[in-house]
């Protein structure tokens, strides 16, 4: 039984720092088409400064850990990402409070504290091009996979594929919040950023919190 | 790309060094929170204006600042929204016991990282904090299936008025209150000839023919309402201050405040053609024009094109614009 600990998650962070600044110019290149073209450059800018944290300092736990990652977002990465992804770490921060090892369902429970930290902040709703259509439906699959025994390292890769497919399904959504809303009809037809750069999260997770 | 510019990822901080340096008798500048501040603390008992958001709009937001007008502006990245730690520090700094007022444009970026900044400093230190979010867009449909109207032209003029309001004593409920009737008074509708490059992006955020026009077009190169044949500015005027005076009637005894603002690669020679082409369809449509201003005050780095701001102005309104203002940016009865 595969169970994730600080440095499970420091690990996390690392590669998912990795990962974005690797996609950078495709995350912008998404977001050029719909938005603003500054997601990849932002996103690489925030991660860097959160995954330097843990060579900067020692943690006394993950939820310490987690809620310093949450304010360096909040604080380096700007834009609507900073205060989503902050919220989402800050509030996954609050669900690891006393959690040394962390197991499926403790995982479980910090990512849906951190979507619905996601939800209070953005006011999204399903359909609506953004986020939290992939985020949706991850938990919902990392949920029905626990139901049916699954371990931490197989409910992860399960909620990371449900998340790449609704990320490929905002293709066809026109948006109705933040910038994309502004195209109305023009942005069907483009993948959304922050569905996407969520993705990469939970498929980053799905390769370290084990 | 081909810019002057050291290093993509420098541009923000080297030009508020730029700001600092050639204002050191107005401004100064808090580097490591990208602050710009007036020279003087805050006069107890006057409320506080802070306004922020993505650089790449100059002279808005940091070259508004100062007497009669601004007494912070929070720079973040080009282009993308500052970060509350900015605006925390910002709102302690300026709050003389009067409150602050948060001046916040219609992004979803930006009226997060507002929303965040003022929770924490009414957590924190107790300021009293008050917003006015700007959305005077009309290329935007307002709707239930939108992020609401963009914020464009009317925050200078607000930052102008409300800025005067505070100078002369009005407290933090009345110069919100102002600041919402200014909001609610103010539209705007603009148009691109080119695109801009955001510097870290390194290359045009859209492509536009040689023959075609954006109208409609949003501060950050975001697409408008249409693309179509580039048109004599006749035309072009009329295509602006048609949709604007179609969602409010600017008619009636109370004047109008007109700004004809250039998107930052506009040459004033074609700002003032423009303005004579719209003061003459407002002349036509029964609009009296009280005051006006032509210039660059809300670009999109150096995107060719231009924009059209009316509000509608009562004497209290005119009154606080013509009052003194000593900034960068714009600069009168001084």
């Amino acid at each position: 039984m595969s169970v994730a600990n600080l440095q499970s998650f420091t690990a996390w962070i690392a590669d998912y720092a990795a990962t974005v600044s690797e996609q950078a110019d495709y995350l912008t290149d998404l977001d050029r088409a719909i938005g603003d073209a500054d997601h990849g450059s932002n996103m690489k800018r925030g991660m860097t400064k959160a995954a330097e944290l843990a060579t900067a300092e020692e943690f006394p736990g993950t939820d310490a850990y987690l809620k310093k990652v949450g304010m360096s977002l909040v604080s380096n990465v700007g834009g609507a990402s900073g205060p989503l992804y902050g919220t989402f770490f800050l509030r996954m921060a609050g669900a690891f409070a006393g959690v040394e090892d962390a197991g499926v369902e403790e995982v479980g429970a910090g990512l849906r504290a951190g979507v619905e930290g996601i939800l209070a902040r953005g006011k999204a709703e399903l359909g609506d091009k953004t986020m939290y259509d992939a985020w949706a439906p991850a938990l919902e699959a990392y949920d029905a996979a626990v139901g049916s025994g699954s371990d931490l390292a197989s409910a992860l890769a399960a909620a990371a594929e449900a998340a790449a497919a609704g990320r490929d399904g905002t293709e066809d959504l026109v948006a109705r919040k933040g910038r994309a809303s502004y195209l109305g009809e023009r942005s069907r037809g483009h993948i959304d950023p922050g569905a996407t750069s969520s993705t990469l999260l939970l498929e980053s997770a799905a390769r370290t919190l084990t | 790309m081909k810019k002057l510019i050291n290093d993509p990822a420098d541009v923000v901080v080297e030009a508020l060094r730029g700001m600092a340096a050639a204002h050191p008798d107005r401004l100064r500048v808090d580097l490591e929170n990208k602050v710009v501040y007036r020279k003087e603390p805050i006069r107890q008992g006057k409320v506080g204006l802070i306004s922020g958001g993505g650089s790449g709009h100059e002279p808005m937001h940091g070259g508004l600042v100062g007497l009669g007008m601004l007494d912070a502006a929070c720079a973040g990245e080009v282009f993308t929204s500052p970060v509350p730690d900015q605006m925390m520090a910002a709102t302690k700094e300026v709050d003389g016991g009067a409150g602050v007022l948060h001046i916040v444009k219609n992004y979803t970026g930006d009226v997060m990282n507002f929303e965040m900044a003022a929770e924490m400093a009414a957590a924190e230190a107790g300021t009293e904090v008050q917003s006015v979010v700007v959305d005077d867009d009309v290329a935007v449909q307002d709707s239930l299936y939108t992020a609401g109207r963009r914020g464009v032209g009317t925050t200078v003029l607000l930052e102008k008025i409300v800025g005067a309001a505070a100078e002369e004593g009005r407290s933090l409920a009345e110069c919100a209150e102002l600041a919402a009737k200014v909001n609610g008074n103010g539209r705007s509708m603009g148009m691109a000839l080119t695109s801009c490059t955001v510097p870290a992006a390194g290359k045009p955020t859209f492509d536009l023919a040689e023959d075609e026009m954006e109208v409609g077009i949003g501060i950050h190169g975001e697409p408008g309402r249409q693309r179509l044949p580039l048109a004599p500015a006749k035309e072009v005027a009329a295509m602006l201050v048609e949709p604007i005076l179609g969602d409010l009637d600017f008619t009636g005894d109370s004047g109008a405040i007109v700004m004809m603002n250039g998107m930052g690669g506009t040459p004033l020679i074609e700002l003032y053609l423009m303005y004579h082409e719209v003061a003459q369809v407002l002349e036509k449509s029964g609009v009296a024009v009280a005051r006006c201003l032509v210039g660059n005050y809300i670009t999109s780095l150096e995107m060719a094109g231009c924009s059209v701001t009316i509000l509608k102005a009562d004497d209290d309104l005119v009154g606080l614009w013509d009052a003194p203002v000593n900034t960068p940016g714009l600069r009168w009865g001084v």
